[in-house]
C-alpha cells in the first residue's frame, strides 16, 4: 500500500476473467434458452421475475463483490482465514435450529426472500483455512499430526453437511485432498485411497465369489513373480497375505456393511444404477415405507438422468441452435436451469458446443494451477490449488451425472448453473485468488 | 519448501487432464456415435396429430343425399382450469349429480390427464346445447364446447346398406398395421366399409411439440412436415331412395328382404332388410347404447338378410332349371310332361299343385302352372344327361351351371360380408349317401328345395340374367365417384359383362313369356300391374327351424322374383318374406308395389292403401316375438330406473356445494404440489 495510486487492474490475470465472464454469460443464456417463453425480452430482463434475469441479478451483485475484493488487500485474507473459518462453521451449526426445509434438504437458511445455504458458502472459509495451515512453518504433511490436523479442517464441514442432507456439497470437501497431495501428503495414502476405490467399484460390479477367486488369484501371482524376494524375506509374504486379508473383508463384508447400513437406500441405489446394475433390495432389512421411497427416487433419479441423455445425445454435432432444442426448452429435463444445465449446451450445441465449453473449464483449471505454482507464499498457492481442486470436481462430477457416468450428486455446474449463493460463492473463491495471484511477488503467512 | 513436491504438479494435471478426456469421450458417444437419442428426443416432444377430413357425402340416382355430415357439440373440461368456476351450474344444466360429476372428472383425468381435455359430455342435445351455449361464459376455460362432425341419414333409411362408423379396434389396428389410431373413427360396416378408402378421403398430419407434461405448445419445424386433410370424395349411386323407403315400410315388422336391380347395369336400386333401424341411432351419444340393443334384438335388425339371409328358393329357381335344361340340349322347348298332380319317376312321389291334364304340355305352361313334375323331371334329365355318362359328372356340370348364375358363390357386391348361399357338392352326397346316389337322391333341388339356399340378393341377379337374355353385370350401389382417378380400381369388376348362357334369344322370349303368364294368368296374378307388361315367378319355400333344441318345420317362406316391362326390362325384383306363407299373397304384391313405383314414378292412392295394409300387417314367428318381448321388458325396467333417478335429482344444498368446492381444490391442491419449485438463492 506505499503506492497511493493503487491501481486496481495490476497484476490481475485478465484471462482468467475473461474466461469467468464467458462461462458466466453462457450459463444466462442457458437459463434463458430453457425459460425463455415468448414475453419481451426486455421486459424479462428488467422484472426480476424470470430466472435469466435473476441470474443476471447475481452476476451484477457478484461483479461488485468482486471488485471489492479487488480492492483488499491481500494480507486481509491470510489475517482473517482463521476467523472466518469458525464463522463458517457457526453458520452451518446455526442451519441446524434455522433451517427451512426445502425439497429434502436441510441447508437452507431464509431470510424473508432470499435463501442461504452456509454448506456452499463454507468452501471458501475452509479453502483459506487449510492454505492458512499448510502454509504456515514447520509444517510437513508426512507428520501424523500435520495430516490429522490439515484432515479434520476439511472434514468437520463435510460432516456438517451430510447432517444436512447435502452428500453432494459434502464430498466436495473431498477435493482438498488433492491440494494436501500437492503439499507433500504422501502418495501412499492416495494410492491406497485410489485402489480402495478401485476395489469398491469392482464389488459393485462383479459377483463376490468371482471377485474373491480373482483376488487370490493376483495375489498368487504376485507371490510367484516375487519369490525371489519372498524368499529372501518371509515377511514380504506376510504382508502380501496381509493385503490380500484386507481386500477380501473389503469386498466381503465391509462394502457389503457400509451399503447396508451407512447409506441411505436412495444413495445405494443411484450407486448402482450408474454403474449399470439394478439394485436387488433385501426386503428384509428395510420398512414398507423405505422401499417406497427408494421406488420413488429411483424412478426419479432414472428419469433423470434419462432425460438428460436424451438431451445431450439428441444434440449430435453442431446441436439444434439456441431456443431449438426440443427437450430443454420443453422441461423434459428435470432440474435443467440448476444441475442439469450442461444439456441445454449439449442439445442446442452439440458436441462442439460440449467440447467447447469443456476446453473452457479445462483452460481456467490449468491456468489457476499455473497461477498456483508461480506463487511465491505457499499461501496463495495452497488456496490456488484448492480452487482448482474445487473447480474441477465440481464440473467433473456435474457433467459426469448429466450424461450418466457419475452417480447423480446434485452440485452445481460452476459459474453457470442457477442460483445466487453458488453463483457468488464461486466468484469470490476465484477473485480471491485473482487478488493473492495479483500480489504474487509478496509472501503471505 | 516449495520446490519439494514440484513434480506433483504434473501427476494432477494428468488426473484432472484424464477426467476431461473421460467425459469428452462419453460425449463423443452420446452425441455422435448413438443415433438413439435423436428418436427418443422426437418421441419425447414431438406429437403427430391426425386431421380427419369430412367424409365423402353418398348421393341416390336422383342426386339426393342419403348420408352427410351434420355437426355436433361435445361438452369439453379441462380439469386444471376447473378453481373457482360454477361446477354445479354445469352439473344443473346437464341434470347430473355430484358423484357422477366426480366420477366423469377422475375417468376425464385418468384418460387424458389434468392438463388435456377432454370430453365431458359427448354430442349433446339441443335442448343442452343451447342451455350451456348461453351459459357457457360462465364456466370457461375449464369446460367449453367443441363442434364434431358426425354422420346423419336424412331419409332415415338403407341402414344395413350405408352402414356406419365406429371407433376403431385393436384388431382394426393391427390389420392395416397401424395405418389407424386408438380413437379414429372408420367405416365399420355397408357401403361406409366397403368403400373407406374413397369416403374417407386423405388424413392430414400435424406435427405439434409439446412439452413435458404433453401440452402442445407449438407447431414443429414451422410445420415443414405437415400435410393438409383432403375431404372424402362423394359416391354417386344407383340408389332410388324414395324406393328404398317404400320397400323398407313394406317389410315393416316383417322378417324378409327385398332387392331392385336394374338389369341393364347391375345397378342396385333398392335393397332393403327387415326389420330394419333408423340408422342416426347409431351416430349420437346414443350410439353404443342402442347398439348394444340393436345387437341383442332377436329379429336381428342389424342382420342384412338381402345379401346375408339364406332361403331355400323353392319354385322361384324353376325357370333357372328350365334354362340350364335347355342349354344343355335336353329339352326343347315344346318338351311336355303327362302330369296328373304327382311325380313318380322315383320312389318317393313327388306333389305338384296342378292336377289337370295338360297344365305340363310344354314348357312354357309347365313353368307358368309352376309343375312341380316337369321340373323334377327336366332336371334329371340333365343330371342324367347322356353326355357326361355318370351322374357325379352331371351333377358336377348342373353345379357349375348354378355357380356361373351366381348361386352357390359369392356374386362380389359392393357391401362387406355377403354370403354365398349353398349349392352341394358332390362330395357331400358321397359323404351322406356312402357314394351311392342318383338324380333321385337330390331330385328336390330341380324345385329349389332340399338343401339349396339363395340369397335374395342373388335371386334378384338370376332375374336379371333372364330380362337380359342371358348376361349379368355384378350388382352393385355406386355408379360413380367424384372426382375419379387413375387409381381407382374399385368400380372395375362392375364394368364386365358376365355371359351366362348360350342360349338363343327367341328360346328366353319362351321363358319370358311363360313368366309373363304367371303374372298375367298363373300363381301370381295378384302382382299385376295394369299397363305393365310384367314377367314373374312366385315361390312357396318349405323350410325348417330349430326350436328350443327341436328340428321343427315352420310356416313357408314367400318368395316373388320380376322384371318389368318385358319387352324393355328397367327393373329386376326379388322378394322374400320369411314365414309367410304362399309367394302369392305378400311378396308378390310388395315386388308389384316396387315395380310399380319405380316404373311410374309414383303410385295411385288405392296402391298407397295396399302399402300401409302390407306395412301394419305382422308376419313375425311366435318364438322371435317372445323372445324379443323378454328383452324389451329388461330394456324398459332399465329406462324406468333412469327416469326415477333424473326425477330424484334435486339441485345441492349448500352443504353439498360446499363440499363439492372442497373436492375440486383437492385436485388442484394435487396438481400444484407436483408443479411448484423452489427458488434458490
Amino acid at each position: 500500500m506505499k503506492n497511493n495510486s493503487f491501481d486496481i487492474s495490476k497484476g490481475v490475470d485478465w484471462a482468467l476473467v475473461l474466461v469467468y465472464v464467458i462461462l458466466v454469460v453462457t450459463g444466462i443464456a442457458s437459463i434463458f434458452a430453457t425459460t425463455y417463453r415468448d414475453e419481451s425480452i426486455l421486459n424479462g430482463f428488467l422484472s426480476l421475475t424470470t430466472d435469466y434475469s435473476r441470474q443476471t441479478l447475481y452476476f451484477l451483485i457478484s461483479a461488485v463483490l468482486a471488485v471489492f475484493i479487488l480492492l483488499t488487500d491481500s494480507k486481509f485474507y491470510t489475517a482473517t482465514a482463521n476467523i472466518f473459518y469458525v464463522f463458517g462453521i457457526i453458520l452451518l451449526i446455526l442451519v441446524f435450529p434455522f433451517h427451512t426445509e426445502v425439497k429434502g434438504t436441510k441447508s437452507i437458511i431464509r431470510f424473508s426472500s432470499f435463501q442461504l445455504q452456509p454448506a456452499e458458502l463454507c468452501k471458501i472459509f475452509v479453502n483459506l483455512a487449510l492454505a492458512k495451515y499448510l502454509s504456515s512453518r514447520d509444517i510437513t504433511l508426512s507428520k501424523l499430526k500435520t495430516m490429522f490436523i490439515a484432515a479434520s479442517l476439511v472434514l468437520i464441514p463435510a460432516i456438517l453437511t451430510i447432517m444436512q442432507s447435502e452428500t453432494g456439497l459434502a464430498l466436495v470437501y473431498f477435493s482438498f485432498f488433492l491440494v494436501m497431495y500437492r503439499e507433500g501428503l504422501p502418495s501412499a495414502i492416495l494410492t491406497i485411497a485410489f485402489s480402495l476405490a478401485v476395489l469398491v467399484v469392482l464389488t459393485l460390479l462383479i459377483d463376490q465369489d468371482i471377485l474373491a477367486v480373482g483376488l487370490t488369484l493376483l495375489a498368487g501371482f504376485v507371490v510367484f513373480l516375487f519369490k525371489r524376494q519372498i524368499s529372501r524375506r518371509k515377511s514380504l509374504f506376510f504382508v502380501v497375505f496381509a493385503i490380500w486379508t484386507f481386500c477380501i473383508g473389503v469386498q466381503r463384508f465391509a462394502v457389503p456393511y457400509f451399503f447396508n447400513h451407512v447409506l441411505k437406500p436412495y444413495q445405494v441405489e443411484r450407486i448402482y444404477s450408474t454403474v449399470g446394475k439394478d439394485f436387488q433390495v433385501d426386503t428384509k432389512k428395510i420398512s414398507e415405507e423405505d422401499l417406497k421411497k427408494i421406488e420413488e427416487k429411483k424412478k426419479a433419479g432414472n428419469y433423470n438422468v434419462k432425460q438428460s441423455k436424451i438431451a445431450i445425445g439428441s444434440g449430435g454435432f453442431f446441436g439444434k441452435g439456441l431456443l431449438r432444442g426440443t427437450q430443454t426448452r420443453y422441461d423434459f429435463v428435470p432440474e435443467q436451469r440448476t444441475d442439469f444445465i450442461f444439456c441445454t449446451i449439449g442439445e442446442g450445441f452439440g458436441f462442439m458446443g460440449s467440447l467447447l465449453l469443456l476446453g473452457l473449464y479445462l483452460f481456467m483449471i490449468f491456468r489457476v494451477i499455473r497461477i498456483a505454482e508461480r506463487q511465491r507464499s505457499s499461501f496463495s498457492r495452497c488456496y490456488a490449488y484448492g480452487v482448482a481442486s474445487v473447480l474441477f470436481f465440481h464440473v467433473f462430477i456435474n457433467v459426469g451425472m448429466t450424461i450418466g457416468i457419475v452417480p447423480v450428486i446434485g452440485i452445481p455446474l460452476p459459474f453457470m448453473s442457477y442460483g445466487g449463493t453458488a453463483q457468488i460463492t464461486f466468484t469470490v473463491l476465484l477473485f480471491i485468488l485473482i487478488r493473492l495471484d495479483a500480489d504474487r511477488q509478496m509472501i503471505l503467512r | 519448501m516449495p520446490s519439494i513436491n514440484q513434480s506433483r504438479q504434473n501427476v494432477i494435471r494428468l488426473i484432472i487432464g484424464i477426467s476431461f478426456l473421460i467425459l469428452i469421450f462419453r460425449l463423443l458417444f452420446l452425441q455422435l456415435a448413438s443415433s438413439k437419442y435423436d428418436l427418443l428426443a422426437i418421441d419425447n416432444a414431438v406429437s403427430k396429430k391426425v386431421i380427419f377430413p369430412e367424409r365423402g357425402i353418398v348421393f341416390d340416382r336422383k342426386g339426393k343425399s342419403i348420408l352427410e355430415n351434420t355437426l355436433t357439440y361435445d361438452l369439453m373440461i379441462l380439469p386444471t382450469q376447473l378453481k373457482g368456476l360454477d361446477t354445479l351450474g354445469v352439473c344443473a344444466i346437464l341434470k347430473i349429480d355430484m358423484p357422477e360429476f366426480k366420477d366423469r372428472l377422475l375417468s376425464a383425468m385418468i384418460k387424458n390427464g389434468r392438463y388435456r381435455p377432454s370430453i365431458f359430455e359427448a354430442s349433446l342435445s339441443t335442448e343442452t346445447f343451447v342451455q350451456l351455449q348461453e351459459n357457457i361464459y360462465r364456466f370457461e376455460p375449464g369446460f367449453f364446447l367443441q363442434e364434431r362432425p358426425i354422420r346423419s341419414y336424412p331419409y332415415k333409411a338403407a341402414a344395413q346398406v350405408l352402414g356406419y362408423v365406429g371407433e376403431v379396434d385393436s384388431t382394426i389396428l393391427k390389420r392395416t398395421h397401424f395405418f389407424y389410431q386408438i380413437g379414429d373413427y372408420m367405416g365399420l360396416s355397408g357401403l361406409e366399409r366397403f368403400y373407406e378408402p374413397i369416403l374417407m378421403g386423405q388424413r392430414g398430419v400435424r406435427y405439434q411439440v409439446k412439452d413435458n407434461k404433453n401440452r402442445i405448445v407449438g407447431s414443429y419445424e414451422q410445420g415443414r412436415f405437415d400435410s393438409i386433410a383432403i375431404a372424402g370424395r362423394n359416391l354417386r349411386t344407383y340408389m332410388d331412395i324414395d324406393l328404398q323407403v317404400l320397400a323398407e315400410r313394406l317389410l315393416n315388422n316383417k322378417l324378409g328382404a327385398i332387392v331392385a336391380i336394374e338389369p341393364k347395369t347391375g345397378g342396385i336400386l333398392a335393397l332393403a332388410s327387415g326389420p330394419t333401424y333408423d340408422p342416426n341411432q347409431l351416430t349420437g351419444n346414443q350410439r353404443r347404447n342402442n347398439f348394444s340393443w340393436l345387437l341383442r334384438d332377436t329379429s336381428r335388425p342389424l342382420f342384412n338378410r338381402a345379401i346375408k339371409g339364406q332361403y331355400p328358393p323353392g319354385s322361384t329357381i324353376k325357370p333357372i332349371q328350365a334354362l340350364v335344361a335347355l342349354d344343355e340340349g335336353v329339352i326343347t322347348p315344346n318338351f311336355g310332361l303327362n302330369c296328373r298332380g304327382e311325380y313318380l319317376g322315383c320312389r318317393r312321389p313327388i306333389s305338384c299343385e296342378e292336377k289337370f291334364e295338360g297344365h305340363a304340355a310344354n314348357l312354357r305352361l309347365a313353368l307358368a302352372h309352376s309343375c312341380n313334375s316337369y321340373f323334377s323331371h327336366i332336371y334329371r334329365l340333365a343330371i342324367d344327361n347322356p353326355s357326361e355318362r355318370t351322374t357325379v359328372n352331371g351333377y358336377l356340370r348342373w353345379k357349375r351351371y348354378m355357380n356361373s348364375f351366381g348361386l352357390g358363390v359369392k356374386l362380389g357386391v359392393d357391401l362387406p360380408s355377403e354370403d354365398r348361399g349353398y349349392i352341394p357338392d358332390t362330395s357331400f352326397y358321397n359323404r351322406i349317401y356312402n357314394k351311392s346316389w342318383s338324380s333321385c337322391t337330390n331330385v328336390f333341388l330341380g324345385i329349389g328345395q332340399g338343401e339349396m339356399q339363395a340369397t335374395p340378393l342373388q335371386m334378384a341377379n338370376l332375374m336379371c340374367i333372364i330380362a337380359n337374355k342371358g348376361y349379368y353385370y355384378i350388382p352393385h350401389f355406386v355408379k360413380s365417384i367424384d372426382d375419379p382417378r387413375e387409381t381407382d380400381t374399385i368400380l372395375n369388376r362392375y364394368k364386365i359383362k358376365h355371359n351366362v348362357t348360350n342360349i338363343p334369344d327367341t328360346i328366353y322370349n319362351i321363358v319370358q313369356m311363360a313368366m309373363q303368364d304367371v303374372v298375367e294368368s298363373g300363381t301370381a296374378r295378384g302382382a299385376r300391374i295394369e299397363g305393365i307388361a310384367m314377367s314373374g315367378k312366385t315361390g312357396t319355400a318349405e323350410n325348417y327351424g330349430i326350436i328350443y333344441g327341436k328340428r321343427e318345420k315352420l310356416a313357408n317362406h314367400s318368395w316373388f322374383i320380376c322384371f318389368a316391362p318385358r319387352e324393355n326390362p328397367k327393373i329386376a325384383v326379388a322378394v322374400v318374406v320369411e314365414n309367410a306363407g304362399f309367394g302369392a299373397t305378400w311378396a308378390g304384391p310388395m315386388a308389384s308395389l316396387m315395380v310399380e313405383k319405380y316404373l311410374n314414378d309414383t303410385l295411385s292412392q288405392a296402391r298407397w292403401k295396399e302399402v300401409e295394409r302390407i306395412e301394419n300387417k305382422e308376419i313375425i314367428l311366435p318364438i322371435v316375438k317372445a323372445k324379443r318381448r323378454a328383452l324389451d321388458s329388461l330394456r324398459l325396467q332399465r329406462l324406468r330406473t333412469e327416469q326415477l333417478r333424473k326425477q330424484a335429482f334435486v339441485p345441492l344444498s349448500p352443504f353439498d356445494q360446499k363440499n363439492h368446492e372442497r373436492i375440486i381444490l383437492a385436485f388442484h391442491l394435487n396438481a400444484l404440489k407436483s408443479d411448484h419449485e423452489e427458488q434458490f438463492i
